[in-house]
């Protein structure tokens, strides 16, 4: 009602100033045809004040020109006007000023020709501003260009018309967005979206109306009309965050196919959103509800532990629902796409789900130089916080000579960050190569962050220092004043040991000309003047000589150093000090006459001011405590990641701030309205295979509700299907482009009858209400009944209204499909919630009944269309893929069959000299690095005293890549500790050869790994088991016949001997005498296949299928021994 | 969000401006000037500097700077990536992207900017539709539209501003039906003094040249795709097929794009094709040094390795050089003191070597660090990951597309230490 009301209330006043428009444009007609020359004089002002300084002496050169160009554009040919426009815009891009044309070019804006029309469309928006009164006369032209039956021009008269900055016009600009934001057409809407910012930016008074546009438009289905929608809403409204609720899941599901730009402001907007509206996540990062690979990269020990006490979390579905609809952008072109994905990630995701940020990150380095600025930049944000993110690739960050000088800090700031006990080494090497850099900037830079490692790694604190001081001895000034100043850094913190250093930097004194170093090394005499007593007066007296040719700064510090010497050993400076603060008393610089007369005041002892000099020493010579050296990028993540903001370490204007997370979730509900997700039709029959596997993975044990992980894996599987069936479905309705039109207007004309559309009920629908009808008896096992009903009833109307609207008159198939998954997906979010009173077990039944209901119904489509349909050859590229997706996404990694529980002696008591160490393979995926296999060491001291500083030193061979342990401290006698350490072994029984050092010994020991622990342990189906098998014949088979050990055969199922021998997973066999395993070997990821066929009397074969020809005939060799033996 | 774009040439003259808001005086320009006089080279301008009143984001590319003016908060690399596709369309427009194409098609250019941003946000980006609205420049049009009047603006919107497949145009006709890929391949690596690898990776791209009639659904796979580590795909690919079959299946936009790039996984070891054996010294007393490098191949699989090149940026206090090379030629400008030594084929038999004094100025003291050795070559027919295309199918079309897969390997930042 209201809203109708503000409308005809503006078609009044709109048409007012229409008519105002019209009448002065009238006038304006007529006063130009008489007038002219007057007009001109008039006009020629602007060329002054708009105009660079340039432009002033080649006015009489440029009315010249424009008369010129003025005849043309009045002459009668096209051809003479276009030319005559193209020269105006070219004034205009080069910046000259061209506005005195205005009435000439004016009058061609209702011109037949598109392209003379365009022009002057460019020639009205850059000058309209500055001539409201002309801008007018064109207002007319758009009006009826607004009602063109053809929407490129109804579209470009709305963004000219909307772009022409004339406040007069603001009421004829707000009805135009308004009808335009009905139009028919999607790319018109997209245009009104645009011309709603336009408008707020010219008058703030709109805002009211204007949002009620947004909230019309944000209700849109087109992928076309959501990123400009959601632009303006940022710019509008950013505050109305109830707006998007209802659109919230649209939003997300659209995501995929909206353009790139798009892409970016909707996920920036949907980032400060979830912030309001979700819980954290990061409380407990206990729950590990999504099942595959990136908990590889995890921390899973970390969790496991969590997970015993932790009282889950619950992520909301929606929550999820927006990660897993964005992590597929990761792998988008475009820069900006990515680092949106990934600030997402980063202010939303769990803790241990970030990481799969990384690799696009690490590749967005390689993009241009401006990129890789910002990229790093933000890196260098993320890594102060988690090092483990981007540890793995720290040679990413090797600065090149040829890098630019702000890549080369950020990258050198990078490296510190990620330098730990195990690193410190290469990195330290690394920064030995550019200390000796001809760019002394960086040189300089990477000194300073030398001596950040030396303070946060307290291992190689004299290592740096003695490389430091070596560094003294360079020739380069900067680079001596660098090292100078970051050893005083460094003596602070622990000035005892360094008393030589002191005197060695003393020596060099004389050397050293930069100022600051002078004033570094001064101070450090006057701070520690005690260690060295007999230098330091020397140097005292040194600077005495030189004191009036020194820098402010240095003869600061020697006052200083007079006055600590004096306090200390007044004997011998007692002289030199009243010299220095007499020359001090005649200096020129004011602070270093204060500064003189306070220390003179402060140390001297006269009768006037006995009490102070009292405190003098405790004054001067008090404690200082060190000064913290730590990271530029320390706070700037109180910025959102990937904004201006962040970039610039300053509010930019118009910067949203992140909200923190609410205690308590608002009402979930409220986005509940829209429940159609397009596309995730798929998703039960995935729900299917993943349930098809045994629940024989050992992580399943640390869940009290397994059934709850399964639901989530599900989900996670549904989204890997939803994006490509999501394409389908869109590319569908482009294949058929030729009825796009026909189609866009009959769905206009059910958006112009609102009530009529909204009553309206296809058949389709009512179809597949029915068939839901049909499934919901299955579901109905776990779900109580009543509140399923009532929910799906609600759920229901949603999915009808929705559909109504977007009516794309799509095939009846495609809107049963996404119903019927609404369907089964309201069904899970039920049994969540009735989950305590369903056994877990239970429930994964009967999903898979309803989704094996589901695969029956369609998988027959796509093999039908296989041969039928050539027209939509895209949506069957699609189906044919979604079909096998969900086959190969089921190769997931497990959990360990079986963990041996054999250990093997690493390094014996006696010859450790009482340190003993034993290891075995606890089976776990590493959590250092994927490639790594994690080995479990035990060290054991059976001397009697304690052992101290145990860690890992030199290894051979050198490439070899171990994750050390973090060092041991101290060992006490009869104690043992466990530790683990990774090895990447590169898919190679080559033994891991490296040193075990404690504080007095060094011990060789190496670590040969059986090739059956090289492996990692992965669960798949049968199918995909024959068809991995099948890619990997001849050579990539080997195969044996044996016979079976007699307990073997009877008394245990195989699996446990193979599982004894090699870390794989069981795949689940239909034959009762045939068994397969599966894994993938850990260091490059192939897949190792394991078939064990009983045979009649006692004999089996062994066939071995991997593309690690080598690794697969020794695990044959392994297996055979295992299987065979008496 | 984008407020306004500035073309500015080395020298600092701004020769192009384009507003999408109100105007902003191009005075605001001079805090960027100011900024590229502090740099020594025009790649260390920052990228966002930050004015009283608005944030200038600017990119180096092809020696002209874009610099768009910001005024409100907006993710820097929304704006650098928009100017980065600016630069390439002009360069897909007029083949190449400098100063003087710009301002020989100042006009073209002009509508092309208004066409990509409505109010600063993008509004068409993709080549494809802005050639259907805006069509580029050939000889032969240029002559019939000043004969006939006709123009090269499009008066129909372009189909893919509408469809879901805004990358292809409708309606596309040829009578050779061809679809060639590239896989190029560049080998990024550092290798330190004694020659070994300090880190080497390799990152491939896959371009494509697609001329086919009509609507083709193409599905294209690899013999060994797990060498692929981390993709990125043109929007037109679909994302959930590579993710479970490994196969890349998309309808292709019309004519030359970037198809997919990628990442060799890192456990691979990279083969390094050339070694290069290197001393440079300089004396202590007397102002002069000597300088010897020789190339010569080392993992080459068998193909021959081309377009050798050696680039060294000498220390500054160098006053002349004097060097003999065995084969190819070099280059010394004395004022950048950079030598280029371009050697070409590279002969397994003759190993190249360039040898000869160096004289630094006197007094000069010796330099503290030795330059380091960019690398340049270029193998054809290998792609030195391995990586091979298995076969390109064609759905929805009916006629037999002519294909065909090249592959080279190239020297990406291959960087020796001295």
């Amino acid at each position: 009602m209201n809203g109708h009301r503000g409308f005809s209330v503006l078609r009044s006043e709109a048409a007012g100033a229409v008519r105002t428009a019209l009448v002065s444009a009238e006038n304006l007609q007529l006063t130009l045809k008489t007038e002219l020359s007057q007009e001109e004089q008039h006009l020629t002002p602007h060329t002054h004040t708009n105009g660079g300084p340039d432009e002033t002496h080649t006015k009489g050169y440029c009315t010249e020109v424009n008369e010129d160009l003025k005849e043309m554009l009045e002459s009668n040919k096209e051809s003479l006007k276009l030319e005559a426009m193209k020269r105006v815009v070219g004034l205009i891009a080069k910046g000259k000023n061209a506005s005195e044309l205005f009435p000439a070019v004016v009058k061609n804006v209702a011109s037949k020709n598109i392209e003379l029309k365009k022009l002057v469309y460019v020639y009205l928006v850059r000058y309209a501003e500055e001539q409201q009164d002309l801008a007018l006369l064109s207002i007319s032209t758009f009006q009826r260009a607004l009602k063109d039956p053809n929407q490129l021009i109804r579209a470009s008269a709305l963004r000219v018309l909307s772009s022409i900055r004339v406040p007069i016009i603001v009421p004829i600009m707000m009805l135009a967005i308004k009808e335009a934001a009905s139009d028919m057409s999607p790319y018109v809407r997209k245009t009104s979206a645009h011309a709603i910012q336009k408008l707020y930016s010219l008058d703030q008074d709109q805002k009211e109306l204007l949002i009620e546009v947004i909230e019309k438009l944000l209700k849109d289905k087109s992928t076309l009309v959501a990123g400009s929608v959601v632009m303006a809403f940022e710019e509008v409204c950013p505050d109305r965050i109830d707006l998007i609720h209802k659109n919230y899941r649209k939003l997300c599901n659209l995501l995929v196919d909206v353009e790139e730009w798009g892409q970016v402001v909707i996920i920036s907007m949907l980032t400060r959103y979830a912030r309001t509206q979700f819980t954290s996540p990061w409380k407990e990062d206990g729950v590990f509800d999504e099942h595959n690979e990136r908990a590889f990269y995890e921390s899973d020990e970390e969790k496991t532990r969590d997970e015993t006490e932790a009282k889950p979390y619950m992520m909301d579905p929606d929550h999820r629902l927006l990660l897993r609809n964005t992590k597929p952008l990761l792998q988008s072109r475009n820069t900006a796409v990515v680092m949106s994905v990934a600030q997402l990630y980063w202010h939303l995701a769990p803790k241990n789900e970030v990481s799969i940020v990384t690799k696009s990150l690490v590749r967005l380095l390689r993009s241009h130089r401006e990129v890789q600025y910002i990229v790093l930049q933000n890196i260098a944000t993320m890594s102060i916080q988690r090092k483990g993110m981007f540890e793995p690739y720290m040679k990413s960050f090797y600065v090149r000579s040829t890098d630019a000088t702000h890549i080369k800090s950020l990258k050198l700031e990078i490296l510190t960050s990620l330098a730990n006990e195990a690193n410190i080494s290469t990195i330290l090497r690394e920064f030995q190569t550019y200390v000796k850099s001809q760019d002394k900037q960086f040189a300089a830079g990477t000194i300073q962050a030398i001596g950040r490692c030396a303070t946060n790694i307290s291992e190689v604190t004299d290592t740096c220092l003695n490389g430091l001081v070596l560094l003294l001895s360079n020739r380069d000034e900067t680079v001596v004043a660098e090292s100078v100043v970051v050893i005083r850094k460094l003596l602070q913190i622990q000035p005892t040991q360094h008393s030589d250093i002191i005197k060695h930097m003393a020596k060099l004194f004389d050397n050293i000309t930069v100022p600051m170093a002078r004033a570094s090394i001064l101070w450090l005499m006057g701070e520690y003047c005690e260690r060295v007593p007999k230098i330091a007066p020397d140097v005292l007296r040194k600077m005495a000589k030189s004191f009036t040719s020194e820098e402010d700064i240095v003869k600061l510090q020697t006052v200083n150093l007079a006055a600590k010497l004096y306090l200390t050993n007044s004997k011998q400076t007692k002289l030199l000090t009243q010299y220095i603060l007499n020359l001090g008393k005649y200096d020129q610089n004011y602070d270093i006459r204060d500064r003189t007369r306070f220390i003179r005041q402060l140390i001297v002892p006269n009768d006037k001011n006995g009490a102070l000099s009292k405190y003098a020493h405790r004054i001067l010579l008090a404690p200082k405590p060190a000064s913290v050296l730590e990271s530029a990028y320390k706070d700037r993540d109180r910025y959102q990641l990937g904004t201006l903001s962040h970039t610039i370490n300053t509010k930019a204007s118009g910067y949203l701030e992140l909200s923190d997370w609410p205690a308590v979730a608002p009402d979930k509900s409220v986005r509940n309205v829209e429940v159609i997700e397009p596309g995730k039709e798929w998703a039960p029959s995935l729900g299917k295979t993943g349930k098809s596997k045994p629940a024989k993975s050992s992580d399943d044990k640390f869940y009290s509700d397994s059934g709850e992980e399964e639901e989530e894996e599900e989900g996670s599987g549904s989204s890997s299907s939803e994006d490509g069936s999501g394409s389908s479905s869109s590319e569908e309705s482009g294949s058929d482009a030729e009825s796009h039109v026909q189609k866009n207007s009959s769905q206009s004309s059910e958006e112009s009858d609102k009530s009529s559309s909204q009553s309206e009920k296809s058949s389709s629908e009512s179809d597949s209400e029915k068939e839901r009808k049909t499934k919901t008896p299955l579901q109905k096992k776990t779900v109580k009944p009543t509140a399923k009903d009532g929910d799906s009833d609600e759920n229901g109307n949603v999915a009808k209204e929705a559909n109504s609207s977007s009516a794309e008159e799509s095939s009846s198939d495609s809107e049963s499909d996404s119903d019927t998954h609404t369907d089964s997906d309201s069904g899970t979010e039920h049994k969540k919630k009735t989950k305590s009173k369903a056994k877990p077990k239970v429930e994964v039944k009967s999903t898979k009944e309803v989704s094996l209901l589901d695969l029956g119904d369609f998988t027959p489509a796509p093999v039908t269309q296989h041969k039928s349909s050539v027209l939509s050859p895209s949506l069957l590229g699609d189906l044919e893929g979604l079909s096998l997706s969900n086959v190969s996404s089921t190769i997931q990694l497990s959990g360990p069959a079986f963990v041996p529980e054999k250990s093997h002696d690493l390094l014996h008591r006696m010859t450790g000299k009482g340190l003993s160490a034993q290891y075995q393979f606890p089976r776990q995926p590493c959590l250092y690095q994927p490639t790594m296999v994690s080995v479990q060491i035990s060290l054991t001291n059976t001397t009697d005293h304690p052992l101290e500083q145990i860690h890992i030193g030199d290894r051979s061979p050198t490439g070899l890549n171990i994750h050390c342990f973090n060092t041991i401290e101290c060992l006490e006698p009869e104690a043992s500790v466990t530790v683990f350490i990774g090895i990447d072994f590169n898919d190679s029984t080559q033994a891991a050869n490296f040193q075990l050092c404690t504080k007095e010994d060094h011990f060789s020991v190496s670590i040969q790994p059986a090739i059956g622990e090289l492996l990692l342990p992965i669960t798949m189906t049968e199918l995909d088991f024959r068809k991995e098998q099948s890619k990997l014949l001849g050579m990539n088979e080997s195969s044996a016949t044996i016979t079976m050990a007699a307990e073997n055969m009877t008394s245990q199922p195989i699996s446990r001997p193979v599982a004894t021998v090699a870390n794989l997973g069981v795949v689940p066999s239909s034959q009762d005498n045939v068994h397969r395993f599966a894994g993938k070997t850990a260091s490059s990821g192939a897949v190792v296949l394991v078939m064990v066929e009983l045979r009649e009397s006692s004999t089996a074969l062994i066939t071995i299928n991997t593309e690690k020809s080598v690794m697969g005939s020794m695990l044959l060799r392994d297996l055979k021994l295992a299987l065979a033996q008496a | 969000m984008i407020n306004s774009l500035f073309l500015i040439n080395p020298s600092g003259e701004i020769f192009l401006e384009k507003h999408w808001k109100s105007v902003v005086s191009r005075s605001v320009c001079d805090y960027f000037l100011e900024a590229k006089e502090k740099a020594l080279e025009p790649e260390d301008v920052p990228p966002v500097i930050h004015t009283p009143h608005h944030y200038l984001i600017s990119i180096y590319r092809d020696k002209l700077f874009f610099l768009s003016v910001i005024q409100t908060e907006v993710p820097p690399l929304f704006v650098i990536e928009f100017l980065h596709r600016v630069a390439e369309m002009i360069q897909d427009y007029f083949g190449e992207c400098s100063e003087t194409v710009v301002k020989d098609h100042m006009v073209m250019v002009y509508e092309l900017l208004e066409e990509m941003l409505d109010n600063g946000f993008p509004l068409a980006t993709e080549s494809n539709v802005l050639k259907e609205m805006i069509r580029p420049p050939t000889i032969l049009r240029s002559v019939v539209n000043t004969l006939t009047g006709t123009s090269n603006v499009g008066d129909t919107l372009p189909t893919g501003q509408l469809s879901t497949i805004p990358w292809r145009r409708a309606g596309v006709r040829y009578t050779n039906n061809e679809a060639y890929f590239d896989v190029v391949e560049e080998i990024d690596a550092i290798l330190d003094q004694s020659g070994t690898t300090v880190f080497a990776e390799i990152q491939g791209v896959v371009e494509a040249c697609v001329k086919l009639s009509g609507m083709p659904d193409l599905t294209l796979s690899f013999m060994n795709p797990r060498l692929l580590d981390d993709v990125s795909f043109h929007p037109c690919v679909r994302y959930k097929l590579w993710e479970s079959e490994r196969v890349l299946s998309f309808i292709p936009p019309d004519g030359n794009f970037t198809l997919m790039t990628y990442h060799v996984n890192a456990q691979n070891l990279v083969a390094i094709p050339v070694y290069v054996k290197q001393s440079i010294s300089f004396f202590e007393c007397g102002s002069d040094g000597r300088l010897d490098v020789t190339v010569g191949p080392k993992q080459t699989m068998g193909k021959t390795v081309e377009g050798v090149m050696v680039t060294v940026h000498l220390p500054k206090t160098i006053l002349s050089i004097n060097l003999t090379a065995t084969q190819g030629s070099y280059t010394y400008d004395n004022g950048t003191k950079l030598l280029v030594w371009d050697i070409g084929k590279l002969n397994p038999q003759k190993l190249p070597n360039l040898r000869g004094s160096l004289s630094l100025q006197a007094g000069a003291p010796k330099p503290e660090e030795n330059p380091s050795l960019n690398i340049d070559l270029k193998i054809q027919q290998l792609a030195i990951s391995g990586l091979k295309v298995n076969r390109l199918d064609m759905f929805g079309e009916k006629y037999k597309p002519f294909k065909g897969v090249k592959y080279i390997t190239k020297a990406g930042k291959f960087q020796v230490r001295t």
